[in-house]
């Protein structure tokens, strides 16, 4: 049934749903801001939201300084490859998971859950040794299987309760049809999933994307992503606000793009389940 | 061909024992209906014939051939489901040829196979639609398709008509008992509605609690059932049980009497009552007669239109040679 919502009402969840927004997204805008100013407009005080002299000269320094197209193909490498290899290795695991659980499936969706409390930092000098033994160091495949694991919990919780929507009869039958268990999940699942795998790519991404932990600590000179990027405008030279945020503003802008085209796929991927 | 045995075939779920090992043939060609209640274990055997749940004990025989650990894909039967189970990203050409896809024949079999089977199930002008633009009669006849298509050894039906609303059940009733006498193929069909399963089956098997209470032709069930409870199940409206002294000067515990075998007067009769319900179905009428020493209303059958009002005062008459007799364990006495 629907609920009487008063029109005041409307009016004050409006606002306080645009107030929340902007506040989340004034970071952002003020990076972008920040990156059209002149270095000395930049730490003014007060702060310029107008009035400045608008400038890109801040990119073309940038540009000039360190090659963003390289930056740009290693995060695309990186982000696409531990994401297209997270859901080959998830979607069997939340097949399984979804359709033939065992008494401790739960138990293993907690504990693959637990992995994310863990704090990085604390299996650093561990992960660094298996780099430097196994020549991952500073290479794109290194990272792109850390950040592989490191979301796999994700992908497999998304794709499971993906999974779980879907009626078993249709999977049985496939069976009955004659479909062997990989062409069942060829076939069938996979087809009727792609809503809910295409939000889980799209979020692991996003998460990949921005990952900065991992991509600043394992790289250096030949496989370093846009955070890389970032990183390397911030401290070593004083602070340079302007060329920073312009940095960070080309770091941004791919990923902010295709969440801006998908947000309505995000949205229905992560409320999934929670509404039917 | 497609003859099926069970041989002390049983399943538990966990410390649960759904059925209690069972015996079961099932005859090449044969149409065979499992009914019984909710919960009787009807879909969990079908299920376990089909290969969608192992069985925990016994052994499953397709056409003599051991078929026990052999998975679903490869037992060569086909199944028909209550929620038809359609792919809905396919289309009905698509559906329709999957198992056939499966099997892997080429591409020109596969629609000459399609076309065929849309042909006999009048789908031929839907095959371009997706599952989601169909009406519920049009899904459950892609289902059949589905299984028809790949020549089955065996087709199973699970509640197929549930979903269907009354008037288009009758209709798929017919259509289903059309088939198979065109086809002659083994059909096992699971149903909790024992008008079903009067009209379809050869051979009905009535479940009771994972136990088979009795395996019959309908008229075999209708006219000698083993126990109170086929007599209960089997028969619309229900037989009339009637326990005590009644029941004593038969010689039986419980006798059962269906309610067109009562012959109504109103004058003199066996057992003297006073009309309570009536329903006119034009054909027949039925009445529900409070009868003096029965505590249950009595059901009785007359056929066409008969001006009886609620309060008349009647006699019912039990035909003799229709009266079923029980005894203390609810066994059928000879």
């Amino acid at each position: 049934m629907a609920r009487a919502v008063s029109t005041r009402r409307k009016i004050i969840t409006t606002a306080v749903a645009w107030a929340i927004g902007l506040v989340i997204f004034f970071p952002i805008f003020w990076t972008i801001l920040t990156s059209f100013k002149t270095e000395a407009q930049a730490i003014n005080n007060p702060p310029l939201f107008w009035g400045f002299d608008f400038t890109l000269e801040n990119y073309a320094v940038v540009q000039e300084r360190s090659d963003y197209m390289r930056f740009l193909w290693n995060s695309v490498i990186i982000a696409g490859g531990s994401t297209f290899l997270g859901i080959l290795v998830a979607v069997p695991a939340a097949w399984s998971m979804a359709f033939v659980p065992s008494r401790r499936t739960k138990d293993i969706l907690l504990w693959m859950l637990s992995t994310k409390m863990l704090p990085a930092v604390g299996v650093l000098y561990p992960i660094s040794l298996i780099f430097v033994e196994f020549g991952l160091l500073d290479t794109r495949i290194g990272l792109t299987l850390v950040l592989m694991l490191i979301n796999l919990p994700i992908i497999v919780w998304m794709l499971y309760t993906y999974f779980r929507e879907i009626p078993i009869d249709i999977l049985e039958a496939a069976r009955m049809d004659g479909a062997g268990l990989r062409q069942e999940i060829l076939y069938v699942l996979t087809p009727m999933a792609i809503p809910g795998i295409a939000s889980t790519v799209l979020l692991n991404i996003i998460l990949a994307w921005n990952e900065a932990f991992w991509t600043l600590n394992l790289t250096a000179a030949s496989a370093p992503p846009l955070t890389a990027f970032i990183a390397s405008y911030s401290s070593p030279e004083g602070l340079f606000y302007a060329k920073l945020s312009a940095a960070s503003t080309m770091a941004i802008a791919p990923i902010l793009i295709l969440g801006w085209f998908s947000q309505k796929q995000l949205v229905r991927g992560l409320t999934f389940g929670a509404v039917k | 061909m497609g003859r099926i045995t069970l041989d002390k075939v049983a399943k538990s779920f966990g410390e649960v024992e759904v059925i209690p090992p069972l015996d079961l043939t099932i005859e090449d060609g044969e149409f065979v209906v499992f009914v019984g209640p909710s919960g009787c274990g009807k879909s969990t055997l079908l299920r376990l014939i089909a290969g969608l749940e192992d069985v925990s004990a016994g052994e499953i025989r397709i056409d003599g051939k051991d078929a026990t650990a052999v998975p679903p894909a490869k037992r060569g039967l086909a199944m028909v489901f209550q929620s038809y189970a359609l792919y809905p990203h396919m289309s009905v050409r698509k559906n329709i040829a999957f198992p056939l896809r499966m099997a892997g024949l080429d591409a020109a079999e596969q629609e000459r196979r399609v076309r065929a089977a849309a042909d006999v199930l009048n789908l031929t002008d839907y095959l371009d639609r997706r599952p989601g633009q169909l009406s519920g009669g049009q899904r459950q006849r892609v289902a059949i398709g589905r299984a028809i298509v790949r020549e089955p050894s065996a087709f199973l039906f699970d509640e197929p008509l549930s979903n269907l609303d009354a008037a288009l059940r009758v209709g798929m009733r017919l259509e289903i008992s059309e088939l198979h006498n065109r086809l002659k193929t083994t059909m096992i069909y699971v149903t909790h509605d024992q008008v079903e399963a009067m009209t379809m089956a050869d051979k009905i098997v009535v479940l009771r609690a994972g136990n088979i209470e009795q395996v019959g032709s309908p008229l075999e069930l209708y006219r000698a059932p083993r126990n109170l409870f086929v007599a209960g199940f089997i028969g619309s409206p229900k037989m009339n049980l009637i326990g005590g002294d009644i029941a004593a000067r038969h010689h039986a515990t419980t006798i059962g009497i269906r309610p067109e075998h009562i012959s109504v007067s109103p004058e003199a009769g066996e057992w003297h009552g006073t009309v309570g319900v009536s329903e006119h179905l034009g054909s027949d009428t039925f009445f529900h007669v409070a009868c003096e020493g029965i505590p249950e209303p009595v059901t009785v059958r007359v056929g066409g239109e008969v001006s009886l009002h609620h309060g008349d005062a009647i006699w019912l008459t039990p035909d003799p040679d229709h009266l079923h007799r029980f005894d203390k364990d609810g066994l059928r006495v000879a």
